[in-house]
């Protein structure tokens, strides 16, 4: 571990952020207890726990927590956490632009687009001739409520897996949507509710909806109004959106209802007329899931990239070595060892909650 | 085939078993014969092919993606057949032509070439038809050939269907099912008034089981001890014995499980007793047991003659098989089952003692007056009639007397009463993901329990937790896991640190498999002991204690 952080140029931590056991001073990073440190320019990424200076990829609460004393990311990920966690939420905010390039002591830092949710970046470090990308979460299937991802070359990837398996293929999302309409053909006197994450899910569904031509207005759960006003005042069009709050739910035969997965099982869920549960999400590509969660119609839907995005990102980044953050990285190390990477898992417990599925926390996935 | 897959995609997702029933009885009607006969078959286990098995589909998708990729997929998905289904690298949909070429395929292509094509070609005809379906309908397929569809769907409740197309009743169907084969056009002839009853040909039918319900302590306050009759719950296995007569006039005798598996060729010793019951025709139910001596062995003993293909004489010498029976259900050309059971217990009793051999006995009655009477009957089987059999009783069994014969497990008539488990304080060691519908939850469990200063594993459990307590038992797997190996996680299990488990087991028999020397039966967790630490759960002593007694 010794040799090779000196070869990569890594300072030596101070004792409290010393490398977790078995886990190797990666590069410009070091995995600490406290997530991912970048000692010479002395801030972390997507940290747990408040520290000093945070860097945050994106504005799910796995990623971006509050109570840090500074923080650093995209305009719209701090407005996310404004609206989530109230305007208090950090020390002081500091917005990065999407390729602008800044200096954290003597470590170059930009963020770029990773196309996960709205403000979502991969966050790039170069210092000393080396770089190194973290990818935070991200997919490569266009996304209308979002910029889109682009793949930077870097030495050093790290990269999430949360649908690092080869059974993982997401690139029909059209067709789910087809497949939510024409579930209301067949069953139009059932109020169809949709599970989706309150961030990011449920605005990409709305919009892929519109997109489909579907023109009746979409009701939408309490949860998720604060943050479907904030896509939309940067210009996401949802059409006519109403409150189920306001709604007469007896009524809403036939009509979509945007709700969070928890919902879905909730006593909420028991005004609306015979209700069907849909739930949009990558995770429904397996059966079992979708069972464990009494879900009638799953949708294949996902924010993450599946197994061919993660391993065509993987190779446009030209790396030599590759870090998995969190989800499937048994597999994706393994095929990244068959091409002649270096590849870790880092397994960063504190992201993704995809390797806890069933528990409420997950989301984006 | 896409119809049939598109049936059995909807009919997985589908929670309530009146939804169920209403899509499997909409399928049968709208779907012409013979596809819908082969769909049926698939619903209720009857397809077996001699070539297509589980085998088959690992080495052909060994050939095409990396077997620690399949394997790390296959232990996230928990099910073969869609792990291949969503691992196999076909054309995208989009790519693919419409209608394929030609004419789409049928169900019954599929199960006939199944049927009929050798070793040779298998592979190539089921490469093919993959490569040609979509993702639904390669799931659908490979799952024909795995066997168990595993939808949440049994034979029962197909049949249950198929009855509700002629408005009858699943028993009805039960009645004839035997006699029948895929692709069943007489059942449909008959379900849609277009043919008469097929006739049974079997000269020895299985009749389909009555089943016990477990008691709860709050179940005797509504019941009248008066009511009923109980007996021994016998540790062996329980059994349907069945003697006719074939067209030709050879006597014909099976034995069948209570799911109506055919278990003969394992038990000849027996088969060769029955058919020599002075008897034109019979039917009962009992218990297959051990006995040497005139005493019942226990479990464990019998268990050397499961699950055998072929026994040896010495097999046959050492471990003589009994009936030890309990009701007698057709006698002499009578249905028996449509009487009280106390009636049909006389006239068992009546057929017994004239005279069966000695490989057929009585289930004697336990004598009671109280529900307290009872109690100490449980308790101490030994004191009340049992004697030197008492360590082969499970428990008894509680039958209303007046309680017709009916197939499925009916509400009130008849009650099971085990004895408690034994309980152990077990440290958890190591976690597996489990399968089915808690794939990719940490639910199968590896405990332990102290020698001298370690744990050595002594048992696997992976249920007698609520949904609840299983997220918190997965969580804490996840975050206490100090070591992988590949599905397996290793725990911390320390003096200080660990989580201990109450398990509740039905007994213990030695084991030279297991490096503890014992293993346990029927384990499962009884609680979760968050409060205790590992260096008070129990130690090897307390398990070999148990062993002796």
């Amino acid at each position: 571990m010794a040799a090779e952080g000196a070869a990569t140029g890594v300072e030596v931590l101070p004792a409290e952020l010393a490398p977790a056991e078995n886990m190797a001073a990666i590069d410009i990073l070091s995995l600490t207890p406290a997530g991912l440190y970048c000692a010479a320019g002395d801030f972390f990424i997507d940290p747990p726990r408040p520290v000093s200076r945070a860097l945050v990829t994106h504005a799910h609460s796995d990623h971006a927590r509050p109570g840090h004393a500074k923080v650093l990311a995209t305009r719209e990920t701090l407005a996310l956490m404004a609206i989530r966690y109230g305007p208090g939420f950090a020390g002081s905010a500091q917005a990065a632009g999407l390729g602008e390039k800044l200096m954290l002591g003597p470590v170059e830092v930009g963020f770029h687009p990773a196309g996960h949710v709205l403000g979502s970046a991969q966050i790039r470090l170069a210092l000393k001739g080396r770089t190194l990308v973290v990818s935070g979460d991200y997919k490569r299937e266009p996304d209308p409520t979002c910029a889109g991802f682009k793949p930077i070359r870097c030495d050093v990837f790290i990269t999430e897996a949360t649908f690092g398996l080869p059974i993982f293929r997401h690139s029909r999302t059209s067709a789910e949507i087809e497949k939510l309409l024409a579930s209301l053909k067949i069953f139009p006197e059932r109020a169809h509710l949709v599970g989706a994450y309150a961030l990011g899910k449920a605005q990409r569904v709305m919009a892929l909806l519109r997109a489909a031509g579907y023109d009746r207005p979409i009701y939408l759960h309490g949860a998720m109004e604060r943050l479907t006003e904030f896509y939309a005042s940067e210009g996401v069009g949802f059409g006519e959106i109403r409150k189920v709050s306001g709604a007469d739910r007896a009524k809403l035969r036939g009509e979509i209802v945007i709700c969070p997965p928890g919902a879905l099982q909730d006593p909420w869920s028991r005004g609306f007329p015979d209700p069907l549960a849909a739930f949009a999400s990558g995770w429904m590509r397996v059966r079992a899931r979708a069972k464990q969660r009494g879900v009638e119609l799953p949708l294949v839907i996902s924010d993450h990239a599946d197994w061919n995005g993660l391993l065509a990102t993987i190779r446009e980044t030209g790396c030599e070595k590759l870090l998995v953050t969190h989800g499937e990285a048994d597999a994706l190390t393994h095929w990244a060892r068959g091409q002649g990477l270096l590849a870790e898992p880092l397994h960063i417990r504190a992201h993704g909650e995809e390797d806890e599925p069933m528990h409420a926390a997950a989301e984006g996935d | 085939m896409n119809g049939f897959a598109a049936f059995l995609d909807r009919l997985a997702f589908e929670l309530s078993r009146a939804n169920k029933l209403r899509l499997m009885t909409e399928f049968l009607r709208a779907t012409p014969d013979p596809e819908r006969g082969y769909a049926l078959a698939a619903l209720t286990g009857a397809l077996s092919f001699k070539f297509a098995k589980p085998g088959l589909i690992r080495a052909l998708i060994a050939a095409r993606v990396d077997p620690v990729l399949f394997g790390l997929s296959y232990d996230f998905v928990g099910d073969l057949a869609e792990t291949v289904a969503l691992l196999w690298p076909a054309p995208d949909d989009a790519d693919r032509p419409a209608s394929g070429n030609g004419a789409p395929l049928l169900l019954s292509e599929v199960v006939a070439a199944l049927a009929t094509a050798g070793k040779q070609d298998l592979p190539r005809k089921l490469s093919d038809w993959l490569d040609a379906l979509d993702e639904t309908g390669r799931w659908a397929l490979l799952k024909l050939i795995t066997g168990s569809l595993r939808i949440g769907v049994s034979a029962r409740l197909a049949k249950t269907a198929v009855a509700d197309l002629g408005g009858m009743s699943a028993d009805q169907i039960e009645e004839v099912w035997h006699g029948l084969a895929p692709p069943y056009l007489d059942l449909f002839a008959w379900m849609e008034g277009r043919e008469a009853k097929p006739a049974s040909s079997d000269p020895a039918p299985f009749c389909p089981a009555m089943l016990a319900h477990a008691i709860e302590a709050k179940d005797f306050d509504a019941l009248a001890p008066s009511e009923f009759l109980a007996e021994w719950k016998w540790d062996g296995v329980r059994v349907q014995a069945v003697v006719g007569r074939a067209a030709n006039g050879r006597k014909v005798a099976r034995l069948f499980s209570r799911n109506g598996e055919d278990l003969s060729a394992a038990f000849p010793d027996l088969m060769d007793h029955l058919a020599q019951v002075p008897c034109r025709e019979f039917a009962l139910d009992g218990e297959l047991l051990i006995l040497r001596q005139g005493c019942v062995e226990a479990f464990s003993v019998l268990q050397q003659r499961l699950n055998r293909k072929s026994v040896s004489a010495k097999l046959l010498a050492d471990y003589p098989a009994h009936i030890r029976a309990y009701d007698l259900l057709r006698h002499d050309g009578l249905d028996l089952r449509p009487l009280p059971f106390v009636q049909r217990r006389a006239r068992l009793a009546g057929f017994i003692e004239a005279g069966v051999g000695p490989r057929l006995d009585l289930s004697p009655l336990v004598a009671f007056r109280s529900w307290l009477d009872l109690a100490d009957a449980r308790r101490d089987p030994r004191r009340f009639g049992a004697g030197a059999d008492a360590e082969a009783i499970e428990g008894l069994m509680l039958k209303r007397a007046d309680s017709l014969y009916i197939p499925g497990r009916p509400k009130g008539l008849w009650y099971k009463w085990k004895r408690d488990p034994f309980t152990v304080d077990a440290v958890l060691m190591y976690a597996q993901r489990g399968h089915g519908k808690r794939s990719s939850l940490y639910s199968d469990y590896t405990f332990g329990v102290w020698r001298e200063d370690d744990l050595v594993p002594v048992g696997k459990a992976y249920f007698g937790f609520t949904d609840a307590e299983l997220a918190e038992l997965d969580r804490y797997v996840r975050a206490n896991t100090i070591n992988r190996f590949g599905p397996v996680r290793e725990v911390a299990h320390e003096p200080a640190q660990g989580l201990v488990l109450e398990v509740a087991f039905e007994g213990l028999n030695r084991s030279s498999r297991h490096k503890s020397g014992v293993a346990m039966r029927f384990p499962r967790i009884a609680r979760i002991r968050w409060d205790k630490p590992p260096c008070e759960a129990d130690r090897i002593e307390t398990l070999e204690a148990l062993l002796k007694a």
